[in-house]
């Protein structure tokens, strides 16, 4: 006995290595995996507050891109509207929704944090379970583009899962021909202005300069425009391809996204659950 | 150890902690190479630091790191690992019974023996950050070159910091 412990004392670098180890992978394992409990991230008080105090001087600073960005929103949703009055009026019929409301509402939150630089990117917004944020709702950029899903709420702040990061994946088709695909990031390179499209089906031709668009099977609505194809020619040697794209909205200067609240959700995942598992 | 190398510590903790999450957090070159200079106080702690004190340290920094990253348990075990390299070299190159020098900064040891220190702990530090990260062996290649221009950016950095702020002892 006293041997031993002569032996794990003349070694305590190595056993307490060990020790230290073993808690860090494990760390990193439950962050990983679906389940999260422990509470040390962004969403955090103390780490959320920092963020927030520390993001004043950059939000002031890029007050300039916010606002064309802003005004060239408003400047396309004024057009739709026009064009939707102008369908009304001409057809002098009243359109009303039969669910007396919309199935997507919309919920603006201001970044606090953002990152582009890692292989797994996390955005912190300034909104949470006070503001009816729940996990698994998707995010958009104003404008155009797909920002990713919320992970953790805290009360009043929000994680969101980046387009940036090794287990986003978004549904999305091509306006031209409907073929659908897999949107991930990172499968050749981490550039944040480009993302992949996986598993489109081989015979689709696909031309450059397509525009790509959500498909509404994930939990984004349809047709919101998410970037233009860029490369097809990826090789990946069975029935499907892989093809590259240049996203429409960029993250490296993201401010302000909208969360998106689906009303059906409940409700389409308790109907789903009753199927037998396909896989 | 006396109060003046505690708060002189405590001062190079909040100081790299704060220049890591707050610019170099955002920097990169071509998504390939991001610094982790905050590792800079993990290697200059005082020679006499116990090793259980070093590895509760370097924890709790990387439980810090990982908070503001929102990467549990990557940087602590990246931080973990480079306490175990330091504990390593320094048992096999420095003379523990005599110390000369309380910390092991680049005016003190001399370039040589800071270099090789410090290019192993950044390799080590930034392949096991690089690997957690990423969690899977598909991108084996592409992590790994990852890890090491990262670790060379680092190292620049901490070489710079290192001469920026040399002093040599006068003997």
């Amino acid at each position: 006995m006293r041997n031993l412990w002569i032996f794990i004392n003349r070694y305590n670098a190595f056993f307490f290595f060990i020790i230290f180890f073993t808690i860090g992978i494990y760390l990193t394992v439950s962050n990983n995996s679906y389940q999260r409990s422990v509470a040390v991230n962004s969403t955090n008080e103390v780490v959320g507050t920092a963020y927030k105090n520390l993001n004043v001087l950059k939000k002031y600073l890029n007050l300039g891109d916010v606002n064309d960005s802003l005004a060239a929103e408003n400047a396309k949703l004024k057009t739709e509207l026009l064009a939707l009055n102008s369908i009304d009026s001409a057809k002098n019929v009243v359109v009303k929704d039969t669910l007396n409301n919309t199935q997507y509402t919309y919920l603006s939150a201001r970044v606090i944090k953002n990152s582009i630089t890692l292989r797994n990117n996390i955005i912190t917004i300034n909104r949470g379970t006070a503001d009816g944020i729940a996990s698994g709702m998707a995010v958009i950029s104003p404008g155009t583009g797909v920002v990713g899903y919320i992970r953790d709420v805290s009360e009043h702040l929000a994680t969101i899962e980046s387009l940036l990061h090794k287990d986003t994946k978004v549904s999305v088709t091509l306006k031209k021909n409907n073929a659908l695909g897999t949107l991930v990031w990172g499968a050749k390179n981490f550039d944040y202005r480009k993302a992949y499209i996986k598993d489109v089906p081989n015979h689709f031709k696909i031309a450059l300069k397509d525009t790509v668009v959500t498909s509404g099977f994930s939990r984004f609505p349809p047709g919101i425009p998410v970037g233009r194809v860029s490369n097809t020619g990826i090789a990946t040697g069975d029935n499907f391809m892989t093809i590259e794209i240049d996203l429409f909205n960029d993250f490296s200067t993201l401010q302000y996204v909208y969360v998106i609240k689906d009303k059906l959700a409940e409700e389409q995942k308790a109907l789903e659950s009753k199927l037998p598992n396909e896989q | 150890m006396n109060s003046k190398i505690i708060l002189v510590n405590i001062f190079r903790w909040f100081l790299l902690l704060f220049i890591q999450i707050l610019l170099l957090r955002n920097l990169s070159f071509y998504s390939l190479a991001t610094p982790f200079v905050y590792i800079l106080f993990l290697l200059l702690l005082p020679f006499k630091t116990p090793n259980l004190l070093l590895y509760l340290i370097a924890f709790a920094t990387g439980l810090t790191l990982d908070a503001f990253y929102d990467t549990l348990g990557v940087h602590t075990a990246a931080c973990v690992t480079l306490a175990f390299v330091r504990i390593s070299f320094i048992a096999v190159t420095v003379n523990k019974d005599n110390f000369d020098e309380p910390e092991p900064t680049l005016g003190n040891m001399g370039f040589k023996w800071f270099s090789i220190y410090a290019i192993l702990c950044t390799f080590a530090h930034h392949l096991v950050l690089f690997f957690l990260e990423t969690f899977r062996l598909t991108e084996f290649s592409y992590t790994l070159l990852r890890g090491l221009l990262s670790a060379i950016f680092t190292l620049f950095l901490i070489i710079l910091i290192e001469f920026i702020f040399y002093n040599r002892k006068a003997r």
